[in-house]
């Protein structure tokens, strides 16, 4: 009895706490937006509860049996008449005082200050791109589904679509932003500690909408430099034997179609770029922890992963899903 | 009558199955497919060419899932680059009747997979085979050579023509010149 | 009018003495001359002629629907069409339901291979619309189809024969997408079709095309009875029925109806747009040719606000009528509830840019439209609040109807309350699209509208079937309604605040919203069982009920001065109306008037605001050519999908059956 009771009262609380909530804030966008949640909350929770105490009351009251149901008595009517006014009175305020705080909320989670960086992020089916802006073109570079911003500096991003809508929502950040096919939005985050902090779509996208995640790394300044310059070099070639052999099997296979290993002859530019593969925590989009066993498995059955993705079955044979797997893992 | 009705019903609900399917695992066992196809009647002895056809080709033709993946790969892989949205370019033209090298989807998926001379590249090991399927029952749909209600609609793009669906149905006539328009400098 | 009359008994049998209100001298304003003043036409059998079984013998063949399938598709009867209606509606809804339990199946534990993407997105797109196209719209049309004749005291519906064709096209459009859904054409964007996911581009093949096409089919039926709804309320009321007098049921059909006239054409519009898009290859939704997506967005909320209250209004009316009934006391605050329900109707077309809060669009147009969304808790406001007066000054009974408005109360005042976070821009930037919202709008939805709708269920059935629904199981499928819809719903509200979005065929276990998705399916079982006992309960106490009588809850309203069910004309004489609740003015007898024709179907065409009798008008006979014309319809319409020819082909069946439908017949009426 007493576990389940513990269960119950864990419920509530369990949303202020995990990777991807929206109470559990950790930027000052998001730390708004949950405090308005709540006084929302307290107050509309008053209002229900006062309701259903009136209901309750009306419900319970004793009354004189049989009476005429046309007859009213002009004294009841006028002090009904006085409560109801009364109490629309003060839904009028109260909706008044909310629009108030909406719009002060509104004005602090959409007036965006200057910062350093300028992320462009595409959504994809279903994945997303993202390319660090830099006023330098030699230090520009697309990475996939991970973000990684300084702790502290707001960080603006541009979004668009390249074939869908998709929404853009790191609920721990900040609200969510449509990417519209043909529009360009904008949409600001900042993180006050480091952490990781996961995202999702949130506008239907077909097929795996469901399976499109991506995590935003909040790091320390020098921490954010140092993966930013390792983000913008070249793949190093593999050092041993096994992972100069996957490269082969990279380079002499479908893989170049569609992907870039930036320093290598693989130049697709129509999926994730590889070059940087095995530092991302997570592969198709947010879906497998970057292991070399999750690597081999969705290079062999992606579609029993996310059934319906763009990634084709490859035909490897046995001996060669190893080195690859390897040799992707080691893309550090 | 009942049986006609019930065939046709049978026949709509075929199709539809056909037509719908979003068959996006492929088999398992994508080993390539064998298949011959004679691009003339002619043929050295009495006999009449040898053809053999594994019939998955009718699969991907009728069905608009892969029609559509179809015409997304013809972009993503560049075929554009050379054949234009059809109308051809440096290659040949796809939404015409004219088949070089023959104009079946079996035809069309072997010239993908081992190209052809004047500048065709061959894609065998570069593109899966389902998609080469894929993109070949797309080449098809160019000139109407696959079902109406199959071909694809127009695209979120600037239009050069009209789409797939709405060109009046086509003819294959295989065989015959490479355009001039279509040879390679020499 | 009302100086003249002469009490008289509500029985059918009885003999009452006639008022004569049709025969002669002015009874309406001095100096108006109206038809109804005319001399009767001495060679037709009027209903002052003839009396008691008699009276009711040749009235019931009059206006009675021949036997056999010719005549069962002929009929023009308000109340089978009403009650053919309902049925489907509730078919609907039950297919919605199980698509429903399918997908919570599936969402029950993560990663879950139960059910592949393709599948739960044909699912939840079906749900969404067969709940919101094929049940949400129709049964509030479907119950003003069966009740406003009786209600309004007249003895059909306003275009009787539109209304057998708008039910039969809603039937096979309904039929067409379900049939569709079999046959894996089942559309897969979601009941917002969304562009360009539902575009040409990224939904190949037919699916969306066959959606498309049914909202086609569901808004023709839905605006051919709001039309009827709007003509019968205005201009078929009983004599003396002022605008004060009409209940409050009818006033919120009225509403309702206008709504639905207003805001359909923004949908069709849209999918006509977006067919067009599919089809013949135009470019509403393509911006590289200059189109918008965001275009069909404003258009489909244009339309999909309103229909929240589409669906949400006629549940006020069926809660003030079974309010005012169980409480034993006239509504308190008519007029506030009936200015609310007009209000509500207004604001709701002021509220559809906050389901696009998260497109960017400008701060400032975003941020009128928080205030217009929270300002529509005032209307809304009054109305609980003049319901909980009319229980506090009543003598409430508590019977299985008035549990279920206590259920409305308790869940859609949470939803309602919830709807103003969603107001918000800012709040909705972070609860938009995940599971919070889906929770918000099944408490104001199944709170506002199933909930109310069963109560009228309940009430009605006697009505409708003669017989009284079991209590018992009454309650029993009341708690279990409740208290399943909760342990459903409830903890949806936390597992979208903890991030999870809407419409994901599965998630990862990692994310920690397992335990909260297993308790909702468990409530979604709890809650399709209590419909299991629903339907038990409906099925078994249409044969075996207690016998109901006329006035089972001695109600107020003209409904119930009629036989359960009622005989093809409604009533043997029109009453005549002096009071809100005539049959609580007129406990023994009820005024009556005379003078309409009995050998023909004869309606009285009343003023539309002081209800004065004003005009006798035939009312359609029963006709085989509105089935037909559905069906020339429905083959231009599915024909459509393949090819734009079918819109000249099918227009050419379509135009033969709309001329043998209105081939003129020489009505006697004229002749006279």
């Amino acid at each position: 009895m007493n576990r389940v009771t513990l269960f119950l009262l864990s419920l509530p609380l369990a949303g202020c706490q995990g990777w991807q909530s929206t109470l559990d804030a950790h930027g000052p966008a998001a730390r708004t937006l949950a405090d308005m949640f709540w006084i929302f909350t307290a107050v509309l929770a008053t209002v229900w509860v006062l309701t259903m105490g009136a209901l309750l009351l009306a419900l319970r009251k004793r009354r004189v049996a049989g009476a005429d149901p046309l007859a009213t008595n002009p004294a009841t009517e006028r002090r009904m008449t006085i409560v109801i006014s009364t109490a629309i009175g003060l839904t009028f305020v109260t909706v008044l005082a909310l629009t108030g705080i909406s719009y002060g909320g509104q004005r602090a989670l959409y007036s965006h200050k200057d910062g350093a960086l300028t992320l462009l992020v595409t959504g994809r089916q279903w994945w997303w791109q993202i390319t660090y802006e830099d006023p330098q073109t030699n230090r520009i570079f697309t990475t996939a589904n991970e973000i990684h911003i300084p702790v502290g500096e707001p960080v603006l991003i541009k979004l668009e679509s390249a074939d869908v809508i998709h929404s853009f929502w790191i609920p721990n950040l900040t609200g969510k932003m449509d990417a519209i096919t043909g529009r360009q939005n904008q949409v600001q985050i900042q993180a006050d500690r480091p952490g990781v902090y996961r995202g999702q779509c949130a506008e239907f996208c077909g097929l795996q909408h469901a399976h499109m995640g991506m995590l935003v790394i909040a790091e320390p300044k020098e921490d954010f430099e140092r993966w930013r310059n390792n983000q913008i070099s070249a793949a190093k070639p593999p050092a041993d034997p096994e992972r100069q052999r996957g490269m082969e099997i990279f380079l002499s296979k479908p893989c170049v179609m569609c992907h870039q290993i930036r320093g290598t002859d693989a130049g697709g530019k129509i999926a994730p770029d590889l070059t940087h593969v095995g530092s991302r925590r997570y592969i198709a989009a947010g879906t497998l922890e970057t292991t070399r066993g999750n690597i081999a498995a969705w290079i062999v059955d992606p579609h029993g992963i996310k059934p319906g993705v763009t990634m084709p079955t490859i035909q490897l044979e046995p001996d060669e899903v190893q080195p690859l797997a390897s040799y992707l893992e080691g893309l550090k | 009558m009942r049986n006609l009705l019930t065939a046709s019903i049978a026949v709509l609900i075929l199709t539809a199955c056909e037509r719908e399917d979003r068959e996006y695992r492929a088999n398992p066992v994508t080993a390539e497919t064998e298949e011959k196809i004679a691009l003339s009647p002619l043929s050295g002895g009495p006999s009449p060419p040898v053809e053999r056809r594994s019939g998955i080709g009718q699969g991907y033709e009728e069905n608009a899932f892969h029609v559509a993946q179809g015409k997304k790969l013809y972009v993503w892989f560049n075929c554009n680059g050379c054949h234009a949205n059809g109308g051809g370019g440096s290659g040949p033209p796809l939404m015409d009747d004219r088949w070089t090298y023959g104009g079946q989807i079996e035809n069309i998926v072997q010239t993908i997979r081992e190209g052809r001379p004047n500048g065709m590249p061959s894609f065998r090991g570069k593109i899966p085979d389902d998609q080469i399927w894929q993109i070949a029952a797309y080449v098809r749909s160019m000139g109407r050579n696959v079902r109406k209600d199959v071909a694809p609609g127009r695209n979120d793009d600037m239009h050069p023509a009209p789409a797939e669906q709405r060109r009046p149905p086509g003819e294959v006539i295989d065989g015959g010149q490479i355009s001039p328009s279509a040879q390679m400098p020499q | 009018m009302t100086q003249t009359l002469a009490p008289h008994d509500v029985a059918l049998d009885a003999v009452p003495e006639p008022t004569r209100l049709l025969t002669g001298q002015p009874a309406g304003m001095p100096g108006v001359q109206s038809e109804a003043d005319a001399p009767p036409d001495p060679r037709e059998l009027r209903d002052d002629q003839v009396d008691g079984q008699e009276l009711t013998a040749r009235l019931a063949r009059t206006w009675g629907t021949r036997k056999g399938i010719i005549g069962a598709l002929s009929t023009v009867d308000h109340k089978i069409i009403g009650r053919r209606y309902i049925i489907t509606a509730f078919i609907f809804l039950f297919l919605g339901g199980l698509s429903a339990v399918a997908m919570r199946m599936q969402l029950a534990r993560p990663e879950s291979g139960l059910i592949g993407p393709d599948l739960y997105n044909q699912l939840f797109t079906m749900h969404g619309t067969t709940m919101m196209f094929l049940f949400g719209v129709p049964i509030g049309e479907a119950f003003a189809v069966f009740l406003l004749p009786l209600m309004l005291g007249t003895r059909n519906i306003a275009f009787a024969r539109l209304n057998a064709y708008s039910y039969y096209v809603y039937l096979f459009g309904g039929a067409m997408i379900w049939f569709a859904f079999m046959l894996n054409i089942g559309p897969d964007v979601g009941w917002f079709a969304y562009v360009p996911l539902s575009g040409p581009e990224f939904s190949p093949g037919k699916r969306v095309d066959f959606w498309a096409q049914m909202i086609t089919f569901t808004e023709v039926a839905g605006i051919a009875v709001a039309v009827q709804i709007v003509v019968t309320v205005f201009k078929m009321r009983a004599p003396g029925m002022t605008l004060d007098r009409i209940p409050l049921f009818v006033w919120a059909e009225l509403v309702n109806a206008f709504i639905i006239i207003f805001a359909l054409p923004a949908v069709v519009t849209a999918s006509v747009m977006l067919i067009m898009d599919r089809l013949v290859g135009t470019h509403f939704f393509n911006p590289a040719e200059g189109g918008d997506a965001l275009l069909y967005q404003h258009l489909f909320w244009f339309f999909g606000h309103p229909e929240v209250y589409i669906i949400f209004i006629p549940a006020t009316g069926w809660v003030s009528a079974i309010v005012v009934t169980f409480s034993r006391r006239q509504a308190f605050g008519y007029i506030p509830l009936v200015l609310s329900m007009i209000a509500t109707g207004f604001l709701s077309f002021g509220l559809w840019v906050h389901h696009m809060f998260t497109t960017g669009l400008p701060q400032l147009g975003a941020s009128f439209f928080t205030a217009s969304s929270m300002l529509i808790a005032i209307p809304n406001g009054i109305q609980i609040f003049c319901w909980i007066a009319t229980l506090w000054d009543g003598r409430p009974v508590f019977r299985t109807p008035l549990l279920f408005v206590m259920g409305f109360f308790f869940i859609f005042v949470a939803g309602g309350l919830s709807g103003i976070m969603l107001a918000s821009v800012p709040i909705d930037a972070q609860v938009h699209d995940t599971m919070f919202v889906v929770a918000h709008f099944h408490y104001v939805l199944i709170g506002g509208n199933v909930f109310p709708l069963l109560g009228a269920v309940y009430y009605w059935f006697p009505k409708f079937t003669g017989r009284m629904m079991s209590e018992r199981l009454g309650k029993w499928h009341f708690w279990l309604a409740f208290i399943g819809f909760n342990i459903t719903f409830f903890p949806m509200h936390i597992t979208g605040l903890m991030g999870m979005p809407r419409r994901v065929y599965t998630y990862l276990p990692e994310m920690g919203w397992g335990n909260l998705n297993l308790i909702s399916t468990l409530g979604a079982t709890m809650l399709f069982a209590s419909f299991v006992v629903f339907l038990v309960n409906v099925v078994v106490s249409a044969r075996r009920g207690a016998l109901a009588g006329p006035n089972p809850w001695d109600a107020g309203t003209l409904e119930w001065a009629t036989s359960s069910p009622p005989l093809p004309q409604n009533f043997d004489r029109i009453p005549v109306v002096t009071n809100r609740e005539p049959l609580w003015a007129h406990r023994n007898t009820l005024p009556v008037v005379a003078g309409l024709s009995v050998e023909n179907r004869e309606v009285i065409i009343s003023t539309a605001t002081a209800g004065r009798a004003d005009l006798k008008e035939s009312s359609p006979e029963p006709s085989i050519w509105p089935f037909l014309a559905a069906i020339a319809t429905t083959v231009t319409f599915i024909g459509s999908i393949f090819t734009p020819w079918a819109i000249v082909w099918g227009g050419l069946p379509t135009t033969i059956t709309l001329l043998g439908w209105f081939w003129p017949k020489g009505v006697k009426e004229d002749e006279a």
